[in-house]
């Protein structure tokens, strides 16, 4: 601690130029917590999946749909103990940015896969009885202020109603919690009944079925026994965990973690050059100083320490300061993907890339300083 | 008195591209305790080198060199660092202070080496600042002070840890005659009331009365010394 206010004023030598660098790292560190936390997010959702559950989908392509039929044969699968559906309904609040999370389910099927929510009894029962009923998670009703007994119209990109036009009115008669699942509060279910009864198109289908298997273990088998069930059939199934299922959804968006990592790797290299550059030139500047230190008696060792302190002191408070901005603007994505806070996970590996960076670009010229010799330095040599 | 340095056929090469050139050749040297000396000679005779290696900054390309009993020619690397920063005070032409730390902070430096509290290592820095007469500047950096003033605070620092030998480098080299000479009334008075061994590199020959004893160096040898009567 005596060494922090020589470490200090060493790293604020030349103002400006510390404080270009400063910004350089902590923009560096700003994307590297938005990108990586987006990443982690969609991660964390993966790696959290159901093991009790398979998703079926269309073998052609996920956005394919699949007899409704199938849902009543796949219960009929030793080890099946629960089977719901669901389809993509793609609807948009008064906005097509105001993009809704929006689902037709079966309730009471859904209500028996979907133990990860947390909806009042009477609420419940309502959504059962009401038509036009649907439930919502809290996270989105907080943010459009709605509540129940509201009317709430969706447009739907895909859907278009038997009367004409896409905009479909629902009455908002639930709101549920899913306190393990932050995401999941972000999405709107409504009756598969009244969706089907009043879709021009696609009658008597689904987009995928939900199965819920008594034994994890047997997960592989009763998958390949679904997949058998429906050979050859003009609709052949592909059924995968929910956590395979995830991951192959998440790439129709694209490879994020590659995407991310590629980015990110482009940014600290150029990084690595620029903070480099500016701690040798400041090492360059400073060799009389550091002369002198060595003259009263600090040693080459000593020397190297004071040095690369000073270049993991800029590397760390910067990526903090990075990374606090960060988590600051991380809710900001809620709306995209649904989660309101920066994993610490990568908190913690931002602090880490901070100390490897401040390792790698503070090593050569803390050697250089180690390896000063006083007499040159001194004399100017 | 007992020889504090004392320096034995020393000898120093330096390597100038690919040829090696002999600065200092064969030295013989005492200088007791609670002496001033002045080390003079035209550019080139090997002054600056032979205070180096008397400071420990340098070590003999042969010959033996001992300081308070300390054969430095054989210490290395951080030994011989840490004996500097018990033993020796530097003073240089150029003050060498760093400029982003305040005049306390500059002479705190040698403090840190050692086990000393905050409390201890601000009390000895307040003192050597009032030795040296710059008490209320403590908090000045090196650019708001006058020549004299820094080359007092770079006195204080030498000073602040207490060593038994001051080392200096042309300290008045910088200066006008008048603060010249007040840093040098500041030198013979440590070396007076407080017992210093102070060696002193200077071209200047009114610098050199204020030594007790002058020395003069020509090409690389000691060629003559001369000892004032103290009055």
């Amino acid at each position: 601690m005596k060494f922090l206010p020589l470490i200090w004023a060493a790293l604020w030598r030349k103002k400006t130029r510390t404080v270009f660098t400063l910004l350089s790292i902590v923009v560096a560190f700003l994307l590297f917590g938005m990108l990586q936390g987006v990443n982690a997010a969609f991660n964390s959702a993966v790696d959290r999946a159901n093991v009790n559950r398979l998703m079926v989908a269309n073998a052609t392509a996920f956005t394919e749909s699949l007899p409704y039929a199938y849902l009543t044969q796949i219960e009929s699968v030793p080890g099946v103990s629960a089977v719901s559906q669901q389809s993509w309904f793609g609807g948009y609040y008064q906005d097509p940015k105001n993009f809704v999370f929006s689902f037709p389910v079966e309730p009471l099927r859904w209500r028996r896969i979907g133990t990860e929510y947390r909806i009042p009894e009477d609420q419940f029962d309502a959504w059962v009885r009401t038509r036009t009923g649907a439930v919502v998670g809290a996270q989105l009703a907080a943010k459009y202020g709605w509540k129940i007994g509201d009317r709430v119209p969706l447009h739907s990109v895909i859907w278009t109603k038997a009367g004409g036009g896409s905009d479909w009115e629902f009455d908002i008669v639930g709101i549920f919690t899913s306190p393990e699942f932050a995401s999941r509060e972000n999405q709107f279910l409504f009756n598969y009944s009244y969706f089907d009864e009043a879709r021009v198109f696609g009658k008597g289908r689904v987009g995928w079925l939900v199965v819920q298997v008594a034994d994890p273990r047997a997960s592989a088998r009763i998958a390949a026994a679904i997949d058998h069930l429906f050979a050859n059939s003009p609709d052949e199934t592909e059924t995968k965990t929910e956590k395979e299922f995830q991951q192959s959804f998440l790439k129709q968006i694209g490879d994020i973690n590659f995407i991310v990592t590629r980015i990110l790797f482009a940014v600290f290299f150029s990084l690595l050059f620029a903070t480099g550059s500016s701690l040798m030139q400041s090492m360059r500047e400073r060799i009389p100083e550091l002369a002198v230190l060595k003259t009263v008696g600090f040693t080459d060792a000593g020397v190297l320490r004071l040095v690369l302190a000073e270049s993991v002191m800029l590397c760390v408070l910067a990526a903090l300061a990075g990374l606090a901005a960060a988590a600051l603007l991380f809710p900001a994505l809620r709306d995209a993907i649904g989660v309101v806070t920066l994993p610490r996970a990568v908190l913690a590996e931002g602090v880490v890339i901070a100390v490897l960076l401040a390792l790698a670009t503070g090593l050569l010229p803390a050697w250089r300083a180690r390896r000063l010799s006083i007499v040159d330095a001194l004399a100017g040599r | 008195m007992a020889a504090i340095i004392s320096l034995r056929n020393v000898v120093k090469r330096y390597l100038r591209g690919k040829q090696s050139v002999e600065v200092l050749h064969g030295i013989d040297l005492d200088i007791e305790t609670g002496d001033f000396v002045a080390l003079m000679g035209p550019s080139g005779s090997g002054k600056t080198t032979l205070l180096n290696l008397i400071g420990g900054l340098d070590t003999p390309s042969s010959g033996e060199v001992s300081v308070a009993g300390v054969r430095i020619d054989a210490l290395g690397g951080a030994r011989l660092a840490r004996w500097r920063a018990r033993n020796v005070g530097f003073v240089f032409q150029f003050y060498n202070l760093l400029p982003q730390l305040s005049a306390q902070r500059n002479v705190e430096l040698p403090l840190l080496l050692t086990s000393l509290s905050a409390a201890q290592r601000r009390r000895n820095v307040q003192a050597a600042l009032a030795i040296v007469g710059l008490s209320d500047r403590a908090h000045h950096k090196p650019s708001e002070l006058s020549g004299g003033q820094a080359q007092r605070v770079a006195i204080a620092r030498a000073l602040v840890s207490d060593p038994t030998l001051l080392v200096c480098d042309e300290p008045t080299g910088d200066l006008d005659r008048a603060t010249a000479d007040e840093i040098l009334g500041l030198l013979q008075t440590l070396n007076r009331e407080q017992g210093k061994t102070v060696v002193m590199v200077t071209h200047d020959p009114k610098a050199a009365e204020f030594a007790t004893h002058q020395l003069y160096l020509d090409k690389g040898e000691l060629v003559s010394r001369s000892t004032k009567a103290v009055a």
